[in-house]
C-alpha cells in the first residue's frame, strides 16, 4: 500500500467536493417548477382508442397477468360482432408501481403509462380507477395501430384473410397446390 | 487566576448561544452536505430553510418516548444527559474573547480533555443498557476508538503546552501573538484534527453509529427527544472541537481589525464547515484499519512531534 497515495487521495477528495460549492444545483423545484417529463414517462396509465374511435382493449387478461403487484382486474365480454372488450376494467393505483410491463404485454397498445404522476387522493379508495376513469378518446402514443386490422381473428364485417398483410387461408385439408 | 470571569447574563448568553448554535447545525450540516452533493438541502421551511430546525424539534418533541421493555431503564435514560451535560460543560473553559467566558481556569486544557474523555460513558452506557446486540456493538466500537484516540489526543496537545508553558487556554492563546501554533505545531494539529473527529465519532469515523453495518450503533433503541439530545450532543462535540482546534492552533480571538469575540466565531464557524466537508468527502475507513491507523501511524506522529517540540524548545532556551 502506497502511503503517500492514500493521504493525497483523501485530501483530494476534500478538493474536489469543495469545489462543488460552486456548482449549479440539480434539483428541479417542483411545485413551483415543473420537472421536463418526457413522452415515455411512466406515469398515470390510461385505456386507448383505435384510429376508429373503438375501444382498443381485447380484455385478453395478458396485462393482468402481468402485472407483478396483481392490481389490475377485468372481465370479458363479448359483443354482437363476436369482439371482446373489457365489461368492467379497474386499477388500483394505490397498489400500482409504474412498472410499465402492462405497457408491454399489452398486445393492442390499449393500455399506456402517460407523463402524468399527480393523482393524490384524500381518500383511499379514490385510487382505485374504473374503465370510465381509465379511457381516454384518443389513440395515445400509436396513432395508426389497430389491432383487428392486421389480426387473423375473423369478427362481423372483417372475415378471415381480409386483414391488412393477410393472405387467403390455405384449406389445409385439399391436395390441390 | 482561578477567578470566574462571566456574569450570570454572560454564562446565560453563552449557553444560549451554544445550544442555538449546536441546532441549528443540523440545518447547517444539511444545507452544506447538499450543496457539495450538487443538492439544495432543506430550504422550505421560513428563509433559506432556516426554520428547518424547529419544525424538526416540534416533530422530535412530540413523538413516542419509548423504552425498550428489555432495557435497563435508569441507565438508559441517563445515557443521553451524560453527553449533553459533558459537551456543555466543557464549554466553560472556551475563551471566547478577553473578558469573556465562564471560568478562567489554570488547567482548562486538562479539563477539557476530562471531559471529552467522560463523554464516551454516554456512547458505552447507551450501548449497554439497550440490551440490542447492534448497540451493544456500537458501544464496543465506541470505547475501543475513544480509549486509543484519546491517548494521541492527550500527546498531540502537549506540543502546544511546551510552546506556551501553560495549560491555561487563555495564556496559550496570547502566546500564539507571533505566530499560530498551527506552523510550528503542524502535526500536532493533523493528530489532534483525526482525534477530535474520532472522540466525537463523526463521520467519517463515525464506527459507533455505522449506518450500514450497525443500523444506528449505540443509539438504535432510542427515539424521540432523548435521540434528539444524542443529536445535538454530537453537534456540540463539533462545536467544542472546532472552538477547541481555533485557540490552540489557530490563535483564538487574535486577529486584526474585527472585535476578538467575531474571530473566535469566524475561526470556529469555518472548523465546523471543516467538519461538516470532512463528512461530505471522506468514506468510513474499517474498524480494523481504524485501530491500526491510529497505533501505528497516529501515535508515533504524536510522540515524534512530542520529542522534536521538546527539543527545540531546550535548544532555544539554552
Ligand atoms: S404499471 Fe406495472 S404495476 Fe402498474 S398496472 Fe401496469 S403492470 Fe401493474
Ligand atoms: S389492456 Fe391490453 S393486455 Fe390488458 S386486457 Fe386489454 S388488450 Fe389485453
Amino acid at each position: 500500500m502506497n502511503i503517500a497515495a492514500v493521504i493525497t487521495s483523501q485530501f483530494r477528495s476534500l478538493w474536489t467536493v469543495l469545489q462543488h460549492t460552486f456548482t449549479k444545483a440539480d434539483t428541479v423545484e417542483y411545485p413551483e417548477e415543473m420537472p421536463a417529463l418526457f413522452p415515455r414517462y411512466r406515469g398515470r396509465i390510461v385505456l386507448t382508442r383505435d384510429p376508429d374511435g373503438v375501444e382498443r382493449c381485447v380484455a385478453c387478461n395478458l396485462c393482468a397477468v402481468a402485472c407483478p403487484v396483481d392490481c389490475i382486474a377485468l372481465q370479458k365480454a363479448e359483443d354482437e360482432h363476436g369482439r371482446w372488450y373489457p365489461e368492467f376494467f379497474r386499477i388500483n393505483f394505490s397498489r400500482c408501481i409504474m412498472c410499465g410491463f402492462c405497457e408491454e404485454a399489452c398486445p393492442t397498445y390499449s393500455i399506456q403509462l402517460t407523463p402524468d404522476f399527480e393523482m393524490c387522493e384524500y381518500d383511499r379508495q379514490n385510487m382505485v380507477y374504473e374503465k370510465e376513469d381509465l379511457l381516454i378518446d384518443g389513440t395515445g402514443k400509436y396513432h395508426d395501430y389497430n389491432f383487428y386490422r392486421v389480426s387473423g381473428k375473423s369478427i362481423g364485417g372483417k372475415d378471415k384473410g381480409e386483414a391488412e398483410n393477410e393472405g387467403e387461408p390455405i384449406d389445409i385439408k385439399s391436395l390441390l397446390p | 487566576m482561578n477567578e470566574s470571569i462571566g456574569s450570570p447574563l454572560q454564562i446565560a448568553g453563552i449557553l444560549i448561544g451554544v445550544i442555538l448554535t449546536a441546532a441549528w447545525l443540523i440545518w447547517v450540516e444539511r444545507r452544506m452536505i447538499g450543496i457539495w452533493q450538487d443538492r439544495l438541502g432543506p430550504n422550505r421551511v421560513g428563509p433559506l430553510g432556516l426554520g428547518q430546525v424547529i419544525a424538526d424539534m416540534i416533530k422530535i418533541f412530540f413523538k413516542d418516548d419509548w423504552i425498550p421493555p428489555f432495557a435497563d431503564k435508569a441507565v438508559f435514560v441517563i445515557a443521553p444527559v451524560i453527553i449533553m451535560v459533558t459537551m456543555l460543560t466543557a464549554f466553560v473553559v472556551v475563551p471566547f474573547a478577553p473578558g469573556i467566558g465562564i471560568i478562567d481556569f489554570n488547567f482548562g486544557l486538562l479539563y477539557f480533555l476530562a471531559l471529552s474523555s467522560l463523554a464516551v460513558y454516554s456512547a458505552v452506557l447507551a450501548g449497554y443498557a439497550s440490551n440490542n446486540k447492534y448497540a451493544l456493538l456500537g458501544a464496543l466500537r465506541a470505547a475501543a476508538q475513544t480509549v486509543s484516540y484519546e491517548v494521541f489526543m492527550g500527546l498531540s496537545l502537549m506540543g502546544v503546552v511546551m510552546l506556551s508553558g501553560s495549560f491555561n487556554l487563555r495564556e496559550i492563546v496570547e502566546a500564539q501573538r507571533d505566530g499560530w501554533f498551527c506552523i510550528s505545531q503542524f502535526f500536532g494539529l493533523l493528530v489532534f484534527l483525526i482525534a477530535a473527529v474520532a472522540e466525537s465519532h463523526r463521520s467519517p469515523l463515525d464506527l459507533p453509529e455505522a449506518e450500514q453495518e450497525l443500523i444506528a450503533g449505540f443509539h438504535t433503541e432510542y427515539s424521540g427527544m432523548k435521540f434528539g439530545m444524542f443529536f445535538v450532543g454530537e453537534y456540540l462535540g463539533v462545536t467544542l472541537s472546532s472552538a477547541m482546534i481555533v485557540t490552540l492552533f489557530f490563535g483564538g480571538w487574535l486577529g486584526p481589525v474585527l472585535p476578538p469575540l467575531v474571530w473566535f466565531c469566524l475561526k470556529t464557524t469555518i472548523g465546523i464547515l471543516f467538519f461538516v466537508l470532512l463528512r461530505a468527502a471522506l468514506p468510513r475507513p474499517r474498524y480494523d484499519q481504524l485501530m491500526m491507523f491510529g497505533w501505528k501511524v497516529m501515535l508515533p506522529i504524536a510522540l515524534v512531534n512530542l520529542v522534536a517540540t521538546g527539543g527545540v524548545a531546550l535548544w532555544l532556551e539554552s
